[in-house]
């Protein structure tokens, strides 16, 4: 076989140096790369969290409203919010910076809604008595298991870390959205593209989040 | 230099496609809050909401995250390995069983009685 052939048969010389093997540039890599870790570290908080839920008493306090309201509209605001973000990012591809600023700026208004909306439920939460270590005492009454088993202290923890450290990345995204929508001028499209993807994902990390701490943890009256 | 005066990159997907994948996507989520209050065993409802998940999380990296409009090397790279590592974090999950199985358990009367059902 000749070398031509054997270039067109075998996509090697994509790894020869000199281009991007997967058409995408660096800094698009190393965010996807990124998106990678932190997804592992999402996933090992929320297999954590599943694994003391299976192996305690768990309680399950939230009522429809505020905890499932409110976590619904916050569900909603993030899916708006990456909505935006995507027709900033088409707009930006188009070269029209005006409207991908527009678009970026409500996204950032989405993200903060969810922000306050989550504080506001939080807020709610700990003004029951729930901490990170202990539940409310009319928790541990309400859900005591049948043969005495107290319902686990460690929910506080998990609810807090988890939708905290979610918080945390909302709260560095807005941020990093206000500096693209500043600069977007200046910036070229991948890297306003690289921001949606770190946007996206925080709003796909709410999709797992969302389910399985606050659905999970609705209160039935039997 | 700005990326905007010169050529326009290729972003594929219309606003169209975009704004029904948003549809979908809320959708999905209604279904997952009706299921909240359908009375079934949590075996089931953690496997629907867990399937709904998926899929949802698919559909924002098929078409928001671009994923799909990638390069196939790209998407061999990147998916594959973070199933397989989420699938290993599962490894010791079996444990929780048996530790619940050991748990200390009061043999007097319990601090504060449980609701009769």
């Amino acid at each position: 076989m000749s070398t031509e052939a054997r270039a067109v048969h075998f996509p090697a010389a994509d790894w020869d140096g000199g281009v991007h093997p997967y058409r995408v540039g660096h800094r698009k890599l190393g965010m996807w790369l990124f998106i990678v870790s932190d997804s592992l570290t999402f996933s090992a908080l929320l297999i954590g969290y599943s694994y003391l839920r299976a192996s305690n008493v768990w309680p399950t306090p939230f009522h429809f409203n505020p905890s499932i309201l409110f976590s619904s509209l916050m569900t909603m605001c993030l899916l708006s919010s990456s909505l935006t973000m995507v027709f900033g990012v088409s707009a930006s591809s188009r070269g029209d910076w005006q409207k991908a600023r527009k678009w970026i700026l409500a996204t950032i208004f989405f993200g903060l809604a969810f922000l306050v909306l989550h504080l506001y439920e939080w807020n709610h939460l700990i003004h029951d008595g729930l901490t990170p270590f202990s539940l409310p005492a009319q928790w541990v009454t309400q859900y005591t298991a049948a043969d005495g088993t107290l319902p686990s202290p460690l929910f506080g923890a998990t609810f807090f870390a988890i939708t905290g450290l979610h918080m945390f990345h909302v709260f560095t995204g807005a941020i990093y959205l206000a500096v693209v929508a500043a600069r977007v001028k200046k910036l070229k499209h991948e890297d306003i593209e690289i921001s949606g993807l770190y946007w996206h994902f925080v709003d796909l990390v709410w999709m797992f989040v969302f389910p399985l701490i606050y659905i999970m943890s609705v209160h039935v009256d039997h | 230099m700005s990326a905007h005066a010169e050529e326009h990159e290729h972003f594929a997907g219309s606003n169209k496609l975009f704004t029904s994948i948003w549809v979908w996507l809320v959708v999905l989520t209604l279904i997952e809050i009706g299921l909240a209050y359908k009375p079934m065993s949590t075996v089931v409802m953690l496997s629907v909401l867990l399937g709904l998940s998926i899929i949802k999380a698919a559909l924002i990296v098929a078409y928001f995250m671009h994923l799909k409009f990638e390069r196939l090397s790209l998407i061999l790279t990147i998916i594959p390995m973070l199933v397989v590592c989420i699938l290993l974090l599962f490894v010791f999950f079996p444990d929780s069983f048996r530790s619940s199985d050991l748990r200390y358990r009061f043999k007097e009367t319990p601090p504060a009685p449980a609701e009769s059902h």
